[in-house]
């Protein structure tokens, strides 16, 4: 940096002589350097031509042009004379590129597109609703292949993944689990004192962990650990052509790429919400030992005296399911993703928002078919 | 090799192909034939649809008319398994080689032969080997996609493309982004494997070293057409093609009118 540029700023000056406006152009005109904008001379006298004198301006850019054009925009439609001199020829041209703007089209009333956008979100929804659909068909049948034996599918791959979202995840669903049965009995602990019903916290605490939190809270996990991460590879193949290469490999993607991960959740899905339900109960005994002075034998024998097999296997039910529906959404939302860069995150949070909602809208199902069926 | 070229004159025809992106009509009634063993280019300007046209023909979508055939057997309207069989006569090189990201480059050429040869293991390590070795990656086998350099990245999609020695390769600019001596020796690659193998070689391209040098045949579409406007050998269209546009283009002269547009700065 030996010496600072001088830049000498852009000038206009204006001068009036009975129906001829002058306007003088000095100085290095330089987009970056905030240059004067097109003013439009006083109208009160009768105005009759403009001059504009360009000889002595230093280095330009396209500000010029811009000014220029404004200069020519406004003189046409007033009927003005405008006359150049010393303006770069290149600066007329430059100046001609930039067309006359088009008018915006009149903005659209607000109110009558309330009954528009309901109508489109529904048409969308109804869309997502077959896509997904679609999609189970697909796997359905690429299961079929499966059990005949003619499927593209490698366990190797199914393996890799069942690591993934299963071993890897232990540490963030125990945490997670433990921490929710913890919250649970402080709670319980707290209501059933006043009635010195204090035991009945290991019935509480357990009947819920089993049948609603441990299956929920690893799903909700795994939405945003395991999903996320699906959708955001499948949106990266998807925009590097590389499920078009599978595809004229004649591979089809659903066996290749969707069930190995499909299956890998929908297997890895029960060990970790029976894992989640372990943690949940100890949550639970943690507290009532140390606050409500209830031994921790006493507890565990209560825990396994209120929970039976029905409760179990309910949880367990679930919890599948949880794992298909977070396969299945990934996996769609990757397929779908744009192929773009951003289109591998929209894909992502799109998936992970979609499972969530479709984990809390099924087991809100599940509540009432169990209800009815007395599980 | 080439086992299916005796039943028909063509390895691909092309036959009425209308393409659309929704409403939106790109391609209409594009009909041209590539004969086996052939170097065939398709050509013309940006966004008249050559990308479109090629992922119509490899069947990642569906033309809305007409028809594709290799070898003389239907693809379009083929059923799951012929259309498995006849996506095993070619093999096709993505923009940018497209290899899947979460393997080696030996496992990306593996998985071909994984899926469809009797080889083990060990015979399966020998051709990989060869492959690389055909297009100039020896000894990369254990590198994953990331760690190369583009041009690296498309002649391992190359390789990839090869593995099941497919009767045809299809292109999508290759030599897009390589530098001058490296498209040279992509192109001569190309011509050594047409040699070698009497692979029938498509290429969506407008280089047009690259058209002048190896193209047997080429055929031209074109935006304002929605079409093929000029078939037939680069050197004979340029000098002769009724058409101004082929002419044009091959000869990378524009009339002078519209010269003049868009020439900005002093
Ligand atoms: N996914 C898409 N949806 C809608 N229109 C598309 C889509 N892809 C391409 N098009 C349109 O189809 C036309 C042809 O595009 P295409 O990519 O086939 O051109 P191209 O000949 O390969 O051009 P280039 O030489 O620049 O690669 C373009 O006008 C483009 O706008
Ligand atoms: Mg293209």
């Amino acid at each position: 940096m030996a010496s600072p540029i001088i830049i000498t700023p852009a000038q206009v000056a204006t001068s009036r002589d009975g129906e001829v406006v002058m306007l003088c152009l000095s100085g290095n005109w330089q987009i970056t350097a905030s240059p004067p904008r097109w003013e439009q001379p006083a109208l009160d006298r009768p105005l009759r031509r403009i001059v504009l004198q360009a000889a002595a301006i230093g280095d330009w850019d396209s500000s010029l042009a811009l000014y220029l054009s404004a200069a020519r925009t406004w003189s046409g439609q007033q009927g003005v004379e405008l006359v150049e001199q010393g303006v770069p020829a290149e600066v007329g041209r430059l100046a001609a590129l930039l067309a006359p703007k088009p008018t915006p089209p009149a903005p659209q009333p607000q109110l009558a597109d309330l009954v528009a956008s309901v109508g489109q979100a529904t048409h969308q929804l109804w869309q997502e609703t077959k896509d997904l659909a679609q999609l189970l068909g697909e796997c359905a049948y690429s299961l079929g292949r499966f059990i005949r034996g003619q499927a593209q599918f490698r366990w190797r791959d199914c393996f890799t993944e069942m690591q993934q979202c299963g071993a890897l995840a232990l540490p963030i669903v125990g945490l997670i689990s433990f921490l929710v049965g913890v919250i649970m009995a402080y709670q319980a602990a707290v209501q059933l004192r006043q009635f010195g019903a204090d035991i009945y916290v290991a019935d509480l605490v357990g009947l819920s962990v089993v049948r609603e939190m441990g299956p929920m809270m690893a799903a909700i996990v795994l939405a945003g650990r395991t999903g996320a991460a699906f959708a955001a590879t499948l949106g990266n193949m998807q925009a590097n052509e590389e499920i078009d290469a599978l595809e004229t490999l004649g591979v089809s993607p659903i066996d290749f790429l969707v069930m190995p991960r499909i299956m890998a959740l929908f297997l890895m899905m029960p060990l970790l919400a029976l894992y989640a339900d372990f943690l949940g109960i100890m949550g639970g005994l943690v507290v009532t030992a140390s606050i409500l002075d209830i031994p921790s034998s006493l507890y565990w024998i209560e825990t396994k005296s209120i929970i039976d097999l029905s409760d179990l296997s309910t949880g367990l039910i679930k919890a599948a399911t949880f794992g298909l529906i977070i396969g299945l959404c990934a996996c769609l939302r990757g397929l779908q993703a744009e192929r773009s860069a951003v289109g591998a995150g929209r894909a992502a949070t799109a998936a992970v928002v979609t499972s969530t909602l479709l984990i809390i809208v099924s087991d809100a199902v599940f509540a009432v078919i169990f209800n009815i069926l007395g599980w | 090799m080439n086992t299916a070229s005796g039943k028909s004159k063509f390895a691909i025809e092309v036959e009425g192909v209308e393409c659309r992106y929704g409403e939106r009509v790109v391609l209409t009634n594009v009909s041209f034939a590539v004969k086996p063993s052939e170097i065939f280019f398709i050509i013309g300007g940006n966004g008249c649809g050559k990308s479109t046209l090629l992922r119509h023909l490899i069947g990642l979508k569906q033309p809305v008319q007409g028809q594709v055939k290799y070898f003389g057997r239907d693809f379009t309207h083929a059923d799951r398994a012929g259309r498995q069989e006849l996506l095993r006569t070619f093999g096709v090189l993505y923009q940018n080689g497209a290899l899947w990201s979460s393997m080696t480059l030996a496992e990306n050429v593996a998985l071909p032969l994984e899926l469809y040869t009797q080889l083990d293991r060990r015979e399966r390590a020998r051709i990989v080997s060869l492959k690389l070795a055909q297009v100039g990656l020896a000894g990369l086998e254990d590198y994953y996609p990331v760690e190369l350099s583009g041009g690296m990245k498309r002649r391992a999609g190359l390789a990839r493309a090869l593995a099941l020695d497919p009767a045809i390769v299809f292109f999508d600019e290759p030599s897009a982004g390589l530098d001058p001596i490296t498209s040279l020796k992509l192109d001569e690659l190309i011509r050594q494997i047409r040699d070698t193998l009497g692979t029938t070689i498509v290429i969506v391209s407008h280089e047009l070293p690259s058209i002048f040098d190896i193209a047997d045949r080429v055929v031209m579409i074109d935006s304002g057409a929605r079409g093929v406007i000029a078939e037939g050998e680069p050197n004979q269209l340029r000098e002769a093609s009724p058409d101004q546009r082929v002419r044009e283009f091959l000869n990378r002269r524009v009339a002078a009118v519209q010269q003049q547009q868009g020439i900005l700065h002093p």
